[in-house]
């Protein structure tokens, strides 16, 4: 019996039946029960005035004649009658109060008035609202509002927010209540999880419980597979920061064999120089801004790659032959870097910013990608593309591997070995000049820049396999996706320790790394 | 095979040196009033302490490096883990006096919620544990480490990023307050040491002797092990590892009996390090560290023994000194070092005299000339 009482009235509510008592001349009035039912008549109606009213009352511009109650809206200065929207004049007039029950029912009623917006961020908005909020007396309205939709994506919307509200709502036959159950499976997020487990736990009928329970495990499949891959994508993302960083090594210590410590130093010089760069477009070019990235990408590379070229013919080209003092020097090198970098920019972190592309995320299958993460394992893969296209298809990259293989032999070709040398350790140094571009975006900017990721970016080579690119490449996606799997279980340092302990271990196992170099040059 | 003396002249002027400084040292201090010219303050004692220690692991790490050819870049971490043992029975000679007062569990133990006394802390309260276990956990590190590594024939490079790593990842672990040894913080506060205290003039001093014994011990015993027929082969290894293995030698076995023992010795200059500066935390396994002992090495001459311990204190000495007048120079200075002794001064200062003023004998047994000349050694091969 109270059923259909309570349908009535909700049917009453949403239709045209209460047209017949004006919901203007309900609000113009001094008791709050007429205010709230003419709110929520004036909500329903459909009327086009209705929003203007309710935020009028909202915000106390809304006044009442009390003798012919007739309602005005205060707008600036003068006065509009409140039906029609016309000018008026008119003496004695009211405000129509509001207590914090009037407001609750504003509130819900501007809510009501948005699922029909005609601006379909609103109306999105609006059932967003509704499913979250679950307040089962916007049924009608939302009932309303999902026959006039044409927008399909609102329009599901609106249906998942129905199916919640009938979920909600007691008293809604079990047909409706299966048939909303796989909607919001559909929806299959952690609010739809939320309401399966109360339906599961509560609703009177087994059917609908099992009905429940079912869906309940099929979105938290669909969450699992949903956290795995945002975690792989975590890993890729790392692992294509690894690339950068160590790719410029692939070249200087993969093919040329120079255990260069100071390649993280690289990095960071081309981080400055982004720096440098962005403030110098800051203050003669603020227009440019957004191209900031793209012009520090040559001059880091010419940045970081002359400095390599001089440290090769002012050190490194002595030492060849000797790897140890190789590192031991560079790595005296990297010192001097770091703290001249240090006396000329501060030990603190200099602020590089990030261009409006870079910034925003995007949704693809339910994964929640940044554009700035996107654009960083685009780049990473690009300058792969692009070193290993140096090396395979120019005469410059024949001329490396000429020199790499047989260096006597190459310059009795007519190859001047030392430029060789020079220009191969300038590219490694460059391109580690590019990565510190990136890593501007995601790392802060200080002289410490380099130092974190040198290990890491050693290990990536040796891990890949001395001499090989796409070693290099496999090991730094493999170690990047590993460590983010990982996180989950151990905690961050718990992975990365593991891993490193790892590639200890596999260095045993394989000591020339995952794609060795063949034949007996390995063995010098 | 001639016969090599034990002690050779340089070993004599090495031993006698500090012999006179183990004695000069302690009379400043102790035997002069405060007040005179003369009087060495109690710092400057713990100070030179330190200088010794560190001497006392480039010792260590000239064992490898220059009579094996394993240029470790993780030496620092069996320097690190002796210290820690070391901190440990520290902590607990600290008692109910720490400031939360609590007579079973060191303060930051107290601070972290922690019950009861993790199971690797039981019998750090002895003296005698803690020393043996001082030798006992860099030993086995460095056991296990280097039988897989060397058993695998990893060499160079490899050999030298691997050690990295492996510093690098106990520098992570020992970063966790969930290991139980301090976190961030490390160990410190002591009290007391062997019933002394730590902080009293002549329990320093005593360190500081203690120290420099440790010293005296140590080159005795890696000069024993370069000297022997075993050191000979372990140089062999060092200069033509194939060579050595078609002989009918197991690299190996000789290359992880050097790692270990010295890796033992890292341990005991960590273990006297700690209660000299009274503090250990994990920034001790900053790989960092490691390679900064190695200069220390270079600088001194690799392959003297003499030199390590040489290099040790006279870097350590320039840093000190330029730390405290020109913090900005430091890091040049340590950089331009690297480059300059690698350039011009492969040899290091020890190497160098011995090839001016050394008989002939003494300059054969000197680390060969790296080849000069570019990658000639691959392209034999390639």
């Amino acid at each position: 019996m109270i059923r259909i009482l309570l349908l009535l009235l909700t049917l009453g509510l949403s239709g045209p039946a209460l047209a017949q008592s004006d919901p203007y001349a309900r609000l113009a009035s001094d008791s709050y029960g007429d205010i709230e039912t003419g709110i929520a008549g004036l909500a329903a109606s459909g009327d086009p005035r209705a929003g203007a009213v309710l935020a009028a009352l909202a915000e106390g511009r809304l006044l009442y004649r009390p003798s012919d109650k007739a309602l005005f809206v205060k707008q600036g200065d003068g006065l509009v009658e409140a039906r029609s929207g016309g000018a008026a004049t008119a003496e004695g007039l009211k405000p129509v109060r509001a207590n914090n029950k009037i407001r609750r029912a504003l509130e819900a009623a501007q809510g009501q008035l948005n699922l029909v917006s005609t601006d379909p961020g609103k109306r999105r908005e609006a059932a967003e609202a509704v499913f979250k909020a679950r307040d089962t007396s916007a049924l009608p309205a939302v009932e309303t509002a999902l026959a006039k939709e044409s927008d399909r994506g609102i329009k599901r919307l609106f249906e998942q927010a129905r199916a919640a509200l009938l979920l909600a709502k007691p008293g809604t036959p079990e047909a409706d209540r299966l048939a909303a159950l796989p909607i919001l499976q559909a929806r299959g997020d952690g609010d739809s999880i939320a309401i399966l487990r109360t339906i599961a736990a509560s609703d009177p009928s087994e059917t609908v419980k099992a009905a429940a329970g079912r869906g309940i495990q099929a979105i938290e499949t669909r969450l699992a597979v949903a956290a795995a891959a945002q975690n792989v994508w975590y890993g890729v993302s790392l692992g294509s920061v690894l690339l950068l960083a160590a790719i410029g090594l692939a070249i200087t210590f993969g093919v040329m064999g120079i255990i260069n410590m100071a390649h993280g130093e690289m990095v960071m010089l081309g981080a400055y120089t982004t720096y440098l760069v962005q403030d110098a477009i800051r203050a003669h070019a603020p227009g440019l801004f957004d191209w900031s990235l793209a012009i520090s990408i040559p001059c880091a590379f010419l940045v970081a790659g002359a400095v390599g070229v001089v440290i090769e013919r002012g050190i490194i080209r002595f030492l060849y032959g000797r790897p140890l003092e190789t590192l031991l020097a560079t790595f005296g090198v990297s010192l001097i870097l770091q703290q001249s970098v240090r006396s000329i920019f501060g030990p603190t972190n200099r602020e590089v910013g990030s261009p409006g592309f870079m910034s925003g995320a995007f949704d693809l299958f339910g994964l929640s990608i940044t554009w700035g993460r996107m654009w960083i394992v685009l780049f990473s893969f690009s300058v792969f593309l692009g070193l290993l296209f140096v090396l395979r298809k120019t005469a410059f990259g024949l001329k490396t591997r000429a020199v790499t293989q047989n260096r006597r032999m190459a310059a009795a070709m007519g190859i001047r070995t030392p430029w060789v040398d020079a220009m191969t350790f300038g590219l490694g140094s460059g391109i580690a000049g590019i990565a510190g571009v990136a890593l501007s975006q995601i790392d802060n900017v200080s002289p410490n820049l380099g130092q974190g990721y040198i290990i890491d970016s050693f290990l990536v080579v040796v891990f890949g396999g001395v001499g090989n690119l796409w070693g290099t490449l496999v090991a730094a996606l493999t170690l990047g996706v590993a460590n983010k799997l990982f996180e989950p279980y151990f905690g961050a340092v718990l992975a990365k320790i593991a891993l490193l302990i790892f590639i200890i271990l596999f260095i045993q196992k394989r000591p020339r790394g995952l794609f060795a170099l063949k034949g007996r040059a390995v063995e010098s | 095979m001639t016969r090599t003396r034990l002690i050779d002249p340089k070993g004599w002027i090495f031993l006698a040196a500090l012999a006179a400084f183990c004695l000069v040292v302690p009379l400043l201090n102790l035997g002069i009033p405060e007040g005179s010219g003369l009087h060495l303050p109690t710092y400057l004692v713990s100070l030179f302490g330190k200088y010794l220690a560190f001497a006392l692991l480039a010792l260590s790490l000239d064992l490898v490096w220059g009579y094996c050819g394993i240029l470790s870049l993780g030496h620092g971490a069996f320097f690190g883990l002796g210290g820690y043992a070391m901190g440990m029975y520290l902590m607990r000679q600290i008692g109910p006096r720490g400031v939360y007062g609590n007579p079973v569990l060191p303060d930051f133990m107290v601070f972290l919620n922690y019950k009861e006394l993790p199971w690797y802390w039981l019998g750090f309260d002895h003296f005698a544990f803690a020393a043996l276990m001082v030798l006992a956990v860099p030993g086995l590190l460095a056991f296990v480490f280097g039988w897989l590594a060397f058993r695998s024939r990893v060499t160079g490079v490899y050999l030298s990023i691997i050690t990295q790593a492996m510093t690098f990842a106990l520098m992570l672990a020992f970063f966790r307050n969930d290991m139980g040894l301090g976190g961030n913080n490390g160990l410190t506060d002591f009290k007391d040491i062997l019933g002394f205290p730590v902080q009293a003039q002549g329990t320093r001093v005593a360190l500081f002797v203690a120290t420099g014994i440790a010293l005296a011990l140590g080159y005795l015993v890696a000069r024993f092990m370069t000297v022997s027929a075993y050191g000979k082969i372990l140089i062999a290894v060092r200069d033509a590892e194939s060579r050595t293995r078609f002989l009918g030698y197991r690299p190996e076995h000789y290359k992880t009996l050097a790692f270990t023992v010295s890796a033992m010795m890292a341990g005991v200059a960590g273990a006297l390090y700690v209660p000299q500066v009274g503090i250990i935390n994990p920034g001790e396994f900053a790989p960092t560290n490691s390679i900064e002992a190695v200069i220390w090495v270079a600088v001194g001459g690799r392959g003297t023994l003499v030199g390590a311990a040489l290099g040790a204190v006279i870097v350590n000495y320039a840093k000190t000194v330029l730390t405290g007048a020109l913090p900005d120079a430091w890091l040049f200075a340590l950089g331009a070092l690297f480059v300059v002794v690698t350039l011009f001064m492969p040899k290091g200062i020890v190497g160098t005299l011995i090839e001016r003023f050394g008989s002939r004998r003494a300059r054969a047994k000197l680390p060969p000339e790296p080849e000069i000349a570019p990658k000639l050694a691959e392209e034999g091969q390639g």
